[in-house]
């Protein structure tokens, strides 16, 4: 690359983000920063590249490096390229007590990947990752913002055919629906 | 029946939202509060209750408010931790999802009582729909005039705002969540000064639990001594036990302080037995950073007696027979759990999670992860053993944080009481109580390589 990418929140990223900010007090802005991150990490694509945290530092005023630097300490946020859903597999003791590995290597064989991988046609990435706080309705998988309980092989079977049918990207986003039963 | 006190509408369609929550004697307290009480009583009040927090530390709420430090024109933060990532616990989701009116209206009784005007709920990402309920929540609030200024034309403004974290379990930690919240990486701070003197933005704050400040919610309602009336002891009020594992009935419970741990273990009312009939190996009562204690003294004290649900029951014995209340996070296995291996989850997980300031914890964690991985890998040797004892020995009280602590307990108790069972596994290369466990073995290590 020759020329600097420049990355810019959309209008619609930009209104949000302004009103985050002014949850504030005066000068303390930088308390945005986690929250736009997810913004932007939401915005481009899944993940946060330099340039998307560029944009972000940007709006905040604030040095990239205060950008990067807590990009990298928070396990949510993706520093590769990421696939358009990313499968997240607890891997902890009360999912592993529930067959937690057994889910990991059946979605291993199911998507031809290992963990951390991603499929080669960017449709799905696994990833196994900590405690999610569903310990009671273990195994668990998290896709997006959505919790998937009670895994079963079947069930984790639906789920990726669903996924894969939809073909949508999946992030945290505001417009998730809320469904709780 | 228990008594149910947080969780008594927990089921009742609707109770999510502002109307059905009000027409079930939501905001009640606040009215009171507000009409009648000033915060000097509230705070009082909090005092009399014995409540003590929630989020695993057991600290008295009343005493911990009075510490808050006044200097005039500087603002006060109440800020809630919703970080909730202790491995087994999973309470707080279940209260914000279900009612997240009793979390906001012990925050604005909370914010009141202290003299915040501006108020955070910190949450960790992951719970991500969460803090969208909690959001459209706060909003109905706002329209309602329980948010905002003059809040029942009481005079008193508060503004309350949700704030997400990004996945890191150190920022439940309240200096570490502070340092997050001011949009920086979560590393602990060195204390003191503590919170209630510079917190957030220097500011003096008061950092507490979901469930602690919904439970300032009925202490404002009933009174502080009618709360204390509930429990046993110091352990006053009821709790909410996320239970998981091996067991027929997982899920949330709301324990009066002092229910028998068998009780609580086999009654239908909560955990509902033993999953497919199988007996009982082993419980971590309060979250994965408190001691494991194999049947017979989960069940009873070293001294005979019944062990109860409680912060001193849990605690009696210390850690040679006993362990600690923590978060509540009740996580039950079956005999034919490996307990090496469920070490190995924990161990792993402390090291993901360890934050990288301290070098005991940085390094530690990482060092106690190699060797478990080793000894389930069938290359452990017995010497292994007493190195993972020494490396944890000499992480608790030299680091910045509990995160330490919570680290190296549970590697030391599944070695003091499950020694037997390290050595076994190395001897033989593998768990040999089942087959089940001998394919699971095997699938682990492929995962590993
Ligand atoms: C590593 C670590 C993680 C913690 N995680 C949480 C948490 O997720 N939620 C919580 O309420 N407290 C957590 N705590 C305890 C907090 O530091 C603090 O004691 C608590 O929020 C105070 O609130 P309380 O008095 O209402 O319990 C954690 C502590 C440590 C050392
Ligand atoms: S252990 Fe998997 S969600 Fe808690």
């Amino acid at each position: 690359m020759s020329e600097k990418t420049i990355l810019k929140f959309s209008d619609e990223t930009a209104a949000i983000a302004t009103k985050i900010v002014a949850r504030y007090p005066e000068g303390r802005h930088k308390s945005a920063l986690i929250p736009l991150l997810h913004l932007a990490q939401a915005e481009f694509d899944g993940w946060l590249s330099v340039p998307a945290m560029d944009c972000v530092a940007e709006f905040l005023s604030i040095q990239p490096i205060e950008a990067y630097e807590v990009a990298s300490f928070y396990s949510m946020f993706n520093l590769k390229p990421v696939g358009k859903c990313t499968l997240e597999v607890c891997r902890t003791s009360s999912c592993w007590l529930s067959g937690a590995e057994d889910i990991v290597r059946h979605l291993e064989k199911k998507l031809g990947i290992k963990e951390g991988q991603t499929t080669a046609d960017g449709m799905f990435t696994l990833k196994t990752v900590e405690c999610l706080g569903s310990c009671g309705t273990a195994p668990m998988l998290q896709c997006g913002g959505d919790y998937y309980e009670n895994l079963t092989l079947e069930k984790t079977d639906k789920l990726v055919d669903s996924l894969r049918a939809e073909g949508k990207a999946r992030v945290y986003t505001n417009d998730n629906p809320v469904n709780i039963d | 029946m228990g008594k149910k006190i947080l969780l008594a509408n927990d089921h009742i369609e609707g109770i999510r939202f502002l109307d059905t929550y009000r027409k079930h004697g939501g905001y009640a307290s606040l009215e009171k509060a507000l009409k009648s009480m000033t915060p000097e009583q509230i705070v009082e009040e909090v005092k009399t209750s014995g409540l003590r927090g929630r989020g695993g530390a057991g600290f008295p709420t009343g005493m911990k408010w009075s510490f808050l430090a006044k200097p005039e024109g500087v603002p006060r933060y109440v800020v809630c931790n919703a970080d909730e990532s202790e491995p087994g616990t999973f309470k707080d989701r279940y209260l914000m999802e279900r009612i997240p009116h009793l979390l906001i209206e012990g925050m604005i009784l909370s914010s009141y009582a202290l003299g915040a005007k501006t108020s955070y709920i910190y949450i960790r990402g992951e719970y991500f729909y969460v803090a969208r309920i909690l959001e459209q929540a706060i909003d109905e609030a706002y329209a309602a005039g329980l948010l905002g200024k003059n809040i029942l034309n009481s005079g008193f403004d508060l503004d309350l705002y949700v704030q997400i974290g990004a996945g890191a379990y150190i920022c439940g930690e309240e200096t570490a969540l502070l340092e997050s919240l001011e949009g920086k990486r979560g590393n602990p701070r060195i204390k003191p000064p503590f919170p209630a003197i510079a917190g957030l933005y220097g500011c003096p704050t008061v950092v507490n639990n979901v469930e602690t400040i919904a439970a300032v919610v009925p202490i404002v309602n009933e009174g502080g001594a009618a709360y204390a009336a509930i429990g046993v002891g110091n352990s006053k009020g009821t709790k909410l036990i996320s239970a998981s594992g091996h067991i027929n009935k997982p899920g949330v419970y709301e324990i009066e302080l002092g229910v028998p741990v068998e009780e609580f273990i086999y009654s239908d009312e909560y955990c509902g037995g033993i999953r497919n009939g199988k007996k009982l190996k082993a419980v971590v009562a309060g979250g994965s950073s408190v001691p494991i204690l194999p049947t017979e003294l989960i069940l009873n004290t070293a001294a005979g007696e019944p062990r109860l649900m409680s912060y001193e029951s849990l605690g009696d014995g210390g850690f040679a027979t006993g362990t600690m209340l923590g978060s509540g996070g009740f996580i039950v296995m079956d005999e034919d759990t490996s307990i090496v291996k469920n070490l190995y989850t924990f161990a792993r997980f402390y090291h993901h999670e360890s934050c990288g300031q301290c070098s005991p914890c940085r390094e530690g964690t990482g060092w106690m992860e190699k060797i478990l991985h080793k000894i389930l890998h069938g290359h452990g040797t017995l010497a292994d053993v007493d190195l993972l004892w020494d490396i944890q020995s000499k992480i608790e009280g030299k680091t910045i944080c509990p995160l330490g602590e919570a680290a190296a307990w549970p590697v030391a108790a599944a070695i003091r009481h499950f020694r037997k069972e390290f050595e076994d596994f190395i001897r033989n290369g593998e768990h040999v109580n089942d087959v089940k466990h001998y394919y699971r073995l095997n699938n682990l290590t492929a995962l590993i390589n």
